[in-house]
């Protein structure tokens, strides 16, 4: 701790601990939130939504509404069909309801909503619609989905018979099935991921304020892809796009939930239209949770095929994905299981295989969210328990285990056996380091003592590969949009500059670490640096922040604009100079006469010569800046291990995470500080998954996890003082060697604290549990009752 | 109805609904966004402000019950331009990300600071452990809280120093 203290005046031209340049406003209570913005004139929305999670709309009275104080407009679907805006496209090609016309599909979705002079106004208004509704028989149980008698959900779907979404496969089923044919030992586990919310504290909303005159839409939003959002704007709603700007101000965090078009973001745009004045909407809390993008809901049968000495030969799994009403899934699309399939882990496999299908249920959509990387939190939980199922039945140090089958640094690029190919990777020493800040050995003697005396202490492992920076544009898009990123880059005259990026930061800190990759390429100090990012007006196109594709992409494509900008220095330096450009040395900042170091001109020096007077060289512009849009030639793999410790009170049952080791590798480091925090944060994401936090229903459909009082959320009472500690295997293709980091520990946690739970259980000869490790759940397993939550 | 009081100093008079949340008149009606919304339960902190001294969830408190008292908000935390200490620990010591549950994270840990001045670990999480942070996982808020207590105590020292014949 007093390191941290001792370093806080650092202030590096570029990489290293720099504090952040946003806090400023945010600790005066000066942020921007979409909440925040006012307008003249500004009126409010509140959405009615659906009591029930499958029912026919039999008709809808609007008229007590209507007639209800300060209320401007009531909408419905009848009023959207009529304007062709009654269903628009998901990120995963499907259809969502903007307003449900024939029926409602989930609990929550939206039926109406209602303009009024306040947000009181519009929600005594809600009451008063009166809607008849014939209620259906529900597809709750996802096991249930397919069954011949199911009840069809997506019925606007034509010919649709019944709730199949799509299969999906990868791998090498014979060879994979001829390798577990021939292996000594199999262990096959079910497992379920259940499904969980990203409830970022900050709920979804928007403020759209369209000029009929200039036929001119802006729209505030609280949108992680503030550009990929505005072209969806202009194929759903026909306002052209260079009439339509996106503006992501402060967003008070995203983790994927802020990736969709909700409908609520159209309702507004729809009220802007009809009632000619700006439109708020903000939801409140269990509208968020009962209604936007979950994450989750797999059930994965996993198997394992390895020697009886340990060495690990292949994995196949079969999967059940719950999808929801709608498949809102915001993937690649090539990619409808998103990256799952890395679920053949850190290990050096000889066959690997899985099968997937995916059901529409009666639940609200989504899928992809909750910093997972694209489903890589599903792929390494699974292989994760799995390893250490195979641990369990092998009675080997699920270290020693792990160890023995790491790819080794040599392999690199490793292609896997489902056509991964790893760029970068040393696992062995990222391991070690884990091993040796927790004291294993010692750990294991502690625990032997203790569960001698029948007290129940637990040490869980996982280690992670994952596969962030989407992605190539060659296989990788969103809705046919290229997953590039674009960035501009402008040095004023006296060596000031700005940035602009098209991704957008929800907390990660990217006004700092943009200012510090650029800082590091010219040698402007980041202080000198603005970063603007989340105005599509203002920015390039790009597709956004999620992912932990910030670094891996668009930090990128910032070291390449400062490149192509130091180049254009440089011709202009050798004219100032007099010497040819060969002569010149790049020291940070300026630019040197080769032998000859008193010769020198900086960079800010360059800037104004650049836009002052004199000639330039031959066939160089005035003026220095550049731009660029980058697109990456693979993703970024970086790795971890992690080691979580638990005890369990006999007693209660109560898991209490005594401590938890995180070793990180995410290539160059640009800002310790920033890296620290987002690791910190996963790791208590993983504390709530692993122990907590689950989005149940009853038989009827109903939601039980409506509300912070029913979903729980960790404090800071239930995670103890992170210890991290980081190699650096910097990435051999990006720019800067980074890797995406933002995802990481919310990946690679939830394994390591169930696997450090279902340790202390192997008294009870207990060999898997499923999340959420509730004092209920565990009571019930050192019962023998480890039933699955779903 | 009608309803006065004081907010960070300033005496404030406006006609309102009864009904009108303390959390909503703040934002709403004198336009000091600082003070956040979160959960509707008291669940999440964002909105905690103090009243009379004591922090408490405005999104739970009518603007009506803070009639005839003080509130404070993180709008009235910095003197000018110089942060209040806690403000310049959470500064030093990365204790926000995206800014959301800081403003009723910091009147939480200045009001405990301000009745402890020296809270051990367990104290500052126990203190803070009515709000939620999405971002932090809650260790560099503790260290934070910890860089206020220790620069606090030393700058206390230095002024003692001074005042000592």
């Amino acid at each position: 701790m007093t390191q941290v203290f001792e370093n806080n005046d650092l202030q590096p031209v570029g990489y290293g601990r720099m504090l952040r340049k946003e806090d400023a406003r945010l600790l005066r209570g000066r942020g921007r939130f979409v909440d925040d913005v006012q307008l003249p004139g500004m009126l409010h929305l509140a959405i009615l939504r659906s009591p029930f999670a499958h029912a026919t709309i039999v008709s809808i009275d609007t008229s007590a509404a209507e007639a209800s104080p300060g209320v401007r407009a009531v909408v419905t679907g009848e009023t959207l069909k009529g304007l062709g805006l009654a269903w628009m496209p998901t990120l995963s090609n499907d259809v969502q309801a903007v307003l449900a016309t024939d029926k409602v599909r989930f609990q929550g979705q939206e039926v109406a909503f209602v303009v009024a002079e306040d947000r009181y106004q519009a929600r005594d208004a809600l009451e008063l619609i009166d809607v008849e509704y014939d209620v259906l028989e529900p597809v709750v149980d996802v096991r249930k989905a397919l069954s011949p008698d199911a009840p069809v959900i997506r019925t606007d779907l034509e010919g649709k018979t019944d709730n199949h979404v799509f299969d999906w496969e990868t791998g090498d089923e014979e060879e994979t099935n001829r390798v577990f044919a021939a292996a000594d030992v199999i262990v096959k586990e079910d497992i379920v991921y259940p499904r969980v919310h990203p409830a970022p504290m900050e709920t979804c909303g928007s403020v759209a304020d369209f000029d009929p005159v200039e036929g001119r839409l802006r729209l505030w939003s609280t949108t992680q892809a503030p550009h990929a959002h505005r072209t969806l704007y202009a194929i759903v709603a026909g306002i052209p796009e260079h009439k339509i700007q996106v503006i992501a101000p402060d967003i008070g965090g995203g983790f994927g939930n802020k990736v969709p078009i909700y409908p609520g973001y159209v309702h507004s745009i729809v009220g802007s239209i009809v009632t000619g004045r700006p439109v708020k909407w903000m939801e409140d809390r269990s509208e968020n949770l009962i209604s936007t993008g979950f994450a989750r809901d797999y059930i994965m049968r996993a198997e394992i095929a390895a020697t009886s000495e340990g060495k690990i030969l292949a994995i196949r799994t079969n999967v059940l994905a719950d999808h929801g009403a709608f498949n809102g899934t915001a993937a690649p699309v090539k990619y409808p299981a998103g990256f799952f399939g890395v679920f053949t882990g850190s290990y050096d496999l000889q066959a690997a295989h899985c099968k997937m299908t995916a059901v529409y249920t009666n639940k609200a959509p989504g899928g992809v969210a909750y910093a997972c990387s694209f489903r890589i939190t599903e792929a390494v939980y699974l292989v994760e328990r799995i390893v250490d199922a195979l641990a369990y039945e092998l009675r080997m140090d699920p270290a020693e285990l792990r160890l023995k089958n790491f790819i080794r640094p040599e392999q690199f690029p490793y292609t896997t056996k489902t056509g991964w190919v790893y760029d970068s990777g040393d696992y062995e020493p990222t391991m070690r380091l884990a091993m040796e800040m927790a004291g294993y050995d010692e750990l294991r003697k502690e625990q032997a003592e203790k569960r001698a005396r029948g007290e129940l202490m637990g040490i869980g492992i996982a280690f992670f590969t994952e596969a962030v920076g989407a992605g190539p544009r060659k296989n990788m898009d969103i809705l046919g949009l290229g997953m590039a990123d674009g960035c501009e880059l402008r040095v004023h005259p006296t060596g000031k500059a700005v940035v602009r990026l098209s991704v957008k930061t929800q907390g990660q800190g990217h006004e700092t670490t943009f200012a510090q990759i650029v800082a590091e390429e010219l040698g402007i100090p980041p202080a000198d640096i603005d970063v603007l990012h989340g105005d599509t007006d203002n920015t390039p196109f790009g597709l956004g922040t999620y992912g932990s594709r910030s670094t891996p992409v668009s930090g990128a494509a910032a070291a390449l604009v400062a490149r192509k900008v130091r180049d254009k220095a440089k011709l202009i330096a050798s004219a100032m100079l007099e010497v040819s450009v060969a002569d010149l040395d790049w020291v940070k900042g300026s630019f040197q006469v080769k032998g000859d170091p008193g010769r020198s001109v900086t960079i800010q020096e360059i800037a104004f010569r650049a836009h002052g007077a004199g000639d330039l060289p031959d066939g160089v512009e005035g003026g220095l800046e550049a731009q660029i849009c980058y697109n990456p030639s693979n993703l970024t793999y970086p790795h971890g291990a992690y080691i979580c410790v638990v005890d369990i009170d006999p007693g209660t049952a109560e898991v209490k995470v005594r401590r938890f080791i995180a070793v990180d590798d995410c290539g160059t480091r640009i800002n310790p500080m920033i890296i620290e925090g987002q690791v910190h944060g996963g790791l208590t994401d993983g504390v709530g998954m692993a122990l907590m936090e689950m989005i149940s229903f009853d038989e009827d459909g109903n939601c039980l996890g409506a509300s912070l009082m029913d979903y729980l959320i960790p404090t800071a009472l239930e995670v103890p003082d992170w210890e991290t500690g980081f190699t650096v295997t910097p990435s051999p293709h990006h720019p800067i060697g980074a890797k995406g980091i933002g995802e990481s520990a919310t990946v690679g946690s939830p394994p390591a604290i169930v696997n450090a739970v279902v340790d202390a259980l192997k008294p009870f000869g207990i060999r898997h549990a499923d999340m959420p490790l509730t004092p209920s759940r565990v009571w019930d397993a050192m019962r023998g009752r480890a039933t699955p939550p779903i | 109805m009608q309803v006065t009081m004081t907010v960070n100093g300033t005496e404030h008079t406006r006609e309102i609904e009864g009904r009108m949340l303390l959390v909503h008149f703040l934002r709403d009606v004198l336009g000091l966004t600082g003070t956040h919304w979160g959960c509707d339960t008291s669940n999440c902190g964002v909105c905690v402000v103090w009243l009379d001294g004591e922090p408490v969830k405005s999104c739970t408190v009518l603007a009506a019950m803070a009639g005839g008292h003080e509130v404070r908000t993180v709008e009235g935390l910095a003197e000018g331009a110089e942060l209040d200490p806690i403000q310049e620990g959470f500064r030093q010591c990365h204790g926000l990300q995206c800014g959301f549950c800081t403003p009723g994270m910091l009147m939480t840990c200045r009001a405990l600071l301000d009745r402890n001045p020296d809270p051990t670990e367990g104290e500052i999480r126990e203190a803070i452990s009515g709000q939620i942070c999405r971002c932090t996982g809650y260790s560099s808020i503790v260290r934070s809280v910890q860089w206020t207590a220790a620069h606090e105590a030393a700058a206390a020292a230095t002024k003692e120093e001074a005042v000592a014949p």
